[in-house]
């Protein structure tokens, strides 16, 4: 029986690509499948547009191909990626030019169309917010970028094509896996009608999954008491590697010779990540259930892959947009024992008088200390107040939210009087400048037939 | 005097292990017992009302949760957890990465055989 292997790279905006040379040198690979978009990161592009609108792309997709291209070319494995943000054809030129400098050849696909912006800015339509219900015109006049996620239709049509290298926009974070499956094992896609048919798009749904958080889904993050620290080698850890067959099954594996640990452990938390109803995962191509999802540990870093449910997609695609909610500005500062939690007290109420003083117009003024409760909070148990005062030290950080920039920016001048007028040993200041623009994200539905009949695909040649 | 039925409280980090992640404003969690006799003590303590209590002086939001046996593993969400999104979330956790591990501290009652039993049962896993 026929099947392919694909190979996980980037996780993030920002990810580390030595891990995917080595999966493309020893993974026996015919695809690398890259996701450069979280939630959030197109509001970063976002902000490079804004500044230059030749930008607003996942830039680090220039420098990856550069290192990867000829590793991947020199064994005939195709890369496809949604590097391109909000501007795919801007990150393809910027991939062509530089491969066409180092002499490299290539052909590039495009998938663009997935910019919704100017339909959710239209006051004559809902938008509903996907959790709450509330209504969009509360954020119109705010909105920065609002992207439907494609599905993985496109992709498939690149690859058929003959790309070599794919770049889309938004498009659904496993669906840059699922193209490739379904374009080298020869799944239908717009005409699944079988059970049959739904299972094993569900299947290539869950393997899409498992390897879009790189090496999540091989040991990394590992969240656990006295375990993660039997996982091997971090530093040189293999991201994960799926080999498909025919019918839908799958195997989970990683390149020889690379660290981590592909288990039913490492494997079962990236299922479960970022996944809300398991019985209804939905996607622009397949619904699916994991309920009969059964993972099957064959040791060596082999975990067998069956059971995957699906069913067919509604007629609505899920929409992220972002709008504009205010600045923040954030300070951080420590003082040293003795008495170091009064003094980080004291001092905090001079910051708020002087907030009140100059009427500083704000929301909120957001305090946690960090080394005693920023990640867990009130969950966190404190010492007592005697036991507080006797510890070595105490981190403040203070965070300003305003709708006003001017009060943002000057937050940080409200502080440096305090070194010599304040409380005794106080050291490591930082946030003297620089306030940032805080984003509201509204998840909405967009009619599908509408958004997919915009989808474009462009072609662009590098070469000597 | 301890007799073999009495309960002790222990943090579900001793039986279980946990990962966090976020969509808009909703953190959502995977709980995983490593074998049977762990599945069993997580699926009778672990329930949407103890959770939701367990986050309700930080967090109130309300809980979902999923049970799903071929997995020996629970998915929770957890609604309004992130004030309002990790964009606009001050906190230095903006995504809630660190969430499972405050999962994690939440204690359940157990005998001590049963956490015996869970503790030392081989993991269904394959670890090296």
């Amino acid at each position: 029986m026929t099947s392919v292997r694909i190979g996980a790279g980037l996780g993030f905006y920002g990810d580390h690509w030595e891990p995917v040379a080595a999966s493309i040198e020893r993974g026996q690979l015919q695809f690398v499948a890259s996701d450069h978009l979280a939630e959030l990161t197109l509001a970063i592009l976002q902000k490079d547009r804004q500044r230059d609108p030749a930008l607003g792309y996942a830039r680090d997709v220039v420098p990856l191909l550069l290192r990867l291209w000829p590793l991947m070319q020199a064994r005939g494995v195709r890369f496809v990626c949604n590097a391109g943000g909000l501007n795919p054809v801007g990150a393809a030129q910027a991939v062509q030019a530089a491969l066409q400098a180092r002499g490299l050849k290539a052909r590039i696909a495009v998938v663009a169309g997935d910019d919704v912006l100017p339909r959710l800015q239209d006051p004559a339509q809902g938008f509903h917010h996907l959790f709450h219900g509330g209504h969009v015109d509360g954020v119109r006049e705010r909105l920065v970028f609002a992207n439907a996620y494609l599905g993985a239709a496109p992709i498939v049509r690149a690859l058929e094509g003959g790309a070599d290298i794919v770049i889309t926009g938004r498009v659904a974070d496993a669906a840059l896996f699922l193209g490739p499956l379904v374009h080298a094992l020869g799944w239908g896609l717009r005409d699944a009608s079988s059970p049959a048919d739904w299972g094993r798009l569900a299947q290539g749904l869950t393997v899409g999954h498992l390897l879009e958080c790189s090496g999540q889904g091989s040991g990394g993050n590992f969240g656990s008491q006295g375990w993660w620290q039997r996982i091997p080698d971090l530093a040189r850890i293999g991201y994960p590697i799926a080999e498909v067959w025919e019918d839908g099954s799958a195997l989970i594996t990683k390149a020889p010779e690379t660290g981590g640990l592909v288990n039913f452990d490492t494997v079962r938390q990236q299922l479960l990540y970022e996944v809300h109803d398991p019985h209804a995962y939905h996607s622009p191509d397949v619904v699916l259930d994991m309920g009969q999802i059964e993972l099957r540990d064959e040791g060596q870093h082999r975990v067998h892959l069956s059971g995957a449910q699906g069913s067919a997609p509604g007629p609505q695609l899920k929409v992220v947009a972002g709008y504009r909610d205010g600045y923040k500005a954030e300070v951080s500062w420590g003082f040293s024992w003795p008495d170091a939690w009064d003094k980080a007290q004291a001092a905090q109420a001079m910051i708020r008088a002087e907030l009140a003083r100059r009427r500083v117009p704000h929301d909120e003024l957001f305090v946690e200390y960090p080394g005693l409760n920023a990640a867990h909070g009130p969950l966190a148990p404190l010492p007592d107040a005697e036991a507080l005062n006797g510890l070595n030290e105490i981190w403040t950080r203070l965070v300003l939210r305003t709708p006003d920039r001017a009060a943002a920016e000057g937050f940080g001048r409200l502080f440096p009087w305090l070194a010599l007028s304040g409380p005794a040993f106080t050291s490591g200041f930082s946030g003297l400048h620089g306030a940032s623009e805080l984003l509201g994200i509204w998840p909405t539905l967009v009619d599908r037939v509408s958004v997919e009949a915009g989808v474009t695909l462009d072609w662009l040649e590098a070469g000597p | 005097m301890n007799t073999s039925d009495d309960k002790v409280l222990v943090p579900l980090a001793r039986i279980a292990h946990a990962r966090s992640g976020d969509k808009a404003d909703w953190v959502d969690f995977g709980l995983f017992a490593r074998n049977q006799a762990g599945w069993r003590l997580i699926e009778r303590e672990v329930t949407a009302a103890r959770v939701q209590a367990h986050f309700a002086p930080w967090l109130p939001g309300e809980v979902l949760l999923w049970p799903l046996p071929r997995l020996l593993a629970l998915k929770l969400v957890l609604k309004d957890a992130l004030q309002g999104g990790g964009a606009r979330n001050l906190r230095h956790d903006n995504l809630g990465k660190a969430m499972a591990g405050a999962l994690l501290r939440m204690e359940v009652a157990v005998t001590q055989a049963e956490l015996d039993e869970a503790q030392q049962s081989p993991t269904v896993a394959w670890w090296p």
